[in-house]
């Protein structure tokens, strides 16, 4: 199996303050590969150093084969994006929006539309198509942001968060897409708050204070710490940092 | 702490922009008499403190480029004949010439001046009808049009407001939203972005900056006799100005609202008060001064006053065009600092 992210003792420090400091990972294709912590944990930093907006302190990392601090316009052009806020232009129509983000990934215009008709009709937008995105409600702002992060076919696609905000039932829908896009092979690099989603992982890795306390398939995290559930993992290693305060 | 620096700051702004004294100006003398009496006149007049001779010519046809170029505001003739007159008919004329393109300046330099003679006058033992006698002529607006005041004004604050505060507004919305981030994670560079977010307001500014000049030219009936084409370049280099100034506001700020402020805050009020629109920048004391200058608007009205109302060439006026595009390099720079400290 191709190993689409590799990271090498990945570290990111802010003055003497070290968010990130010298984590190893990597991840195959076609993998869901969760990235759990605490806010504040360094998560955010990786995932910022892993999609090209930060330069990494010292370390290496790649992405769908290009090194992070030296090629990173070429890792941009293979990942997708989506983060917590959707990203999405809420004065512009859901129509607009699809050929902005196309647009911007270079796909030739035969490319947005037919990609926009699949898009269309596997979420069932074509009534909406042409209405405002602060119109529609919020699942379907979701999935719209999903099928944008997707639009260039990347190899990698990374989500911070996604389904904030959501109701539950509609946060079940949208690991479906995710599931279905890793049948595809695009490997999936999300970071969640719910403890929950991290059994529908194949991987996870949990951070605390910059370092990678957990690495491995959520049953083997569970059996290692004696515990029958993610959130009780979670707990586990993140009281530990509570007591030292 | 801005609760208490804003008003602070607001009381001296007006307790000294909205004095109406005035000192320094500069004024150019031209004396072809160059006797005793003209000599002290001139003397006197320094001395009362409210005027810095700036300038000594020596041709009538250098007048006017004393005053295209903006190194003088009024000028003193004495004319070669004033000493015989003086003594023979005793009464002589000099002559003032005023810059009218700033009204205010004009009217209350020309009123001092007329007061300083008067004085002396008196103290030499004569009266108004006989000594010397003013000859006040008033140039680049004999009618003392308010328009010439407040237009080119106008035209700077619209600009400021397009360029700078809706740019701001805009690129904070960007960030506030989370379309930012993902438009930097997205193969576009960072200065496509930014000129992808501009041109709209660039092409608005300039636009709207022509409109309100027609307007001013046809309905109120403001002169154009300097060259249209130096006037488009001025309103593109300050426009250009403005959108650095905005982009360098957005790039501080995380929220829409964060970001008007600080454009009103930071923009709007100085200009309104201290580039010379309304109130006259040698009136101000010397640190208000210093501010003025790092304003863009008031590089810019010197500008459109000089072309339009002037008629001054690019060799007279290449001082403030150089300004305002070094400011536009400075402004852009450290915008371009700021983003690289954030990754």
């Amino acid at each position: 199996m191709e190993t689409v992210v590799k990271v090498d003792q990945l570290t990111k420090k802010f003055g003497s303050f070290i968010a990130t400091n010298a984590i190893s990972f990597e991840v195959k294709k076609g993998e869901i590969f969760g990235f759990l912590g605490a806010n504040g944990a360094g998560k955010t930093t990786a995932m910022r150093m892993l999609s090209g907006l930060l330069t990494p302190s010292s370390g290496q990392a790649s992405v769908a084969g290009f090194d992070v601090a030296t090629q990173a316009e070429l890792v941009k052009q293979n990942i997708g994006y989506m983060s917590q806020k959707f990203s999405l232009y809420e004065d512009l129509t859901i129509q607009e929006n699809i050929d902005f983000y196309g647009g911007i990934y270079g796909l030739s215009r035969q490319e947005i539309k037919d990609r926009s008709n699949g898009i269309v009709s596997k979420f069932q937008l074509a009534s909406v198509i042409h209405k405002l995105v602060k119109t529609i409600p919020l699942g379907w702002k979701q999935k719209l942001a999903f099928a944008l992060a997707l639009i260039h076919k990347p190899k990698v696609v990374f989500l911070d968060e996604p389904t904030g905000g959501v109701d539950p039932i509609t946060r079940r829908q949208f690991w479906d897409l995710i599931y279905e896009a890793a049948n595809d092979g695009v490997t999936i690099f999300i970071t969640t708050h719910y403890m929950d989603e991290a059994e529908y992982c194949d991987r996870v890795s949990i951070m605390v204070d910059g370092l990678i306390k957990a690495l491995g398939t959520p049953s083997e995290l569970k059996t290692s710490f004696h515990v029958d559930s993610m959130d009780a993992v979670f707990q586990l290693l993140a009281r530990g940092t509570a007591n030292k305060i | 702490m801005i609760l208490f620096a804003l008003p602070i700051a607001l009381v001296v702004i007006f307790g000294y922009a909205l004095n109406n004294d005035f000192k320094n100006i500069p004024i150019g003398i031209l004396n072809q008499s160059k006797d005793q009496t003209s000599v002290k006149l001139i003397h006197r007049i320094i001395g009362s403190g409210y005027f810095v001779v700036e300038q000594t010519l020596e041709k009538t046809q250098d007048i006017p480029k004393a005053f295209k170029s903006g190194k003088v505001k009024l000028v003193v003739f004495f004319p070669m004949s004033f000493q015989q007159d003086l003594y023979h008919a005793k009464k002589a004329q000099i002559q003032f010439i005023a810059d009218a393109s700033d009204i205010n300046t004009a009217i209350n330099t020309t009123s001092y001046l007329s007061g300083i003679i008067g004085e002396f006058n008196n103290e030499n033992g004569r009266e108004n009808s006989s000594g010397i006698q003013l000859s006040a002529r008033m140039i680049f607006n004999q009618r003392l049009l308010s328009v010439y005041l407040f237009i080119p004004g106008v035209i700077a604050l619209i600009l400021l407001i397009i360029s700078a505060l809706l740019t701001s507004v805009t690129l904070a919305r960007e960030k506030e939203t989370g379309t930012l981030e993902l438009l930097s994670i997205s193969p576009i560079s960072p200065y496509m972005i930014i000129i992808g977010k501009v041109i709209p307001y660039l092409i608005l500014s300039l636009l709207n900056s022509f409109l309100i000049i027609l307007l001013g030219i046809f309905v109120f009936g403001l002169p154009m006799v300097g060259s249209v084409a130096l006037l488009i370049l001025a309103c593109f280099v300050y426009t250009i100005a403005a959108l650095s100034l905005g982009i360098l506001i957005s790039t501080r700020v995380e929220t829409q609202q964060a970001a008007m402020f600080a454009s009103l805050v930071t923009l709007m009020m100085p200009t309104m008060l201290l580039s010379g629109f309304i109130f006259p920048i040698e009136s101000l004391p010397l640190p208000l001064q210093l501010i003025s200058n790092i304003i863009p608007a008031t590089h810019f009205i010197i500008l459109i006053k000089s072309i339009m109302i002037k008629g001054a060439g690019i060799t007279l006026i290449w001082k403030p065009f150089f300004i305002l595009i070094a400011m536009t390099a400075v402004f852009i720079l450290v915008s371009i600092q700021s983003l690289k400290r954030n990754k």
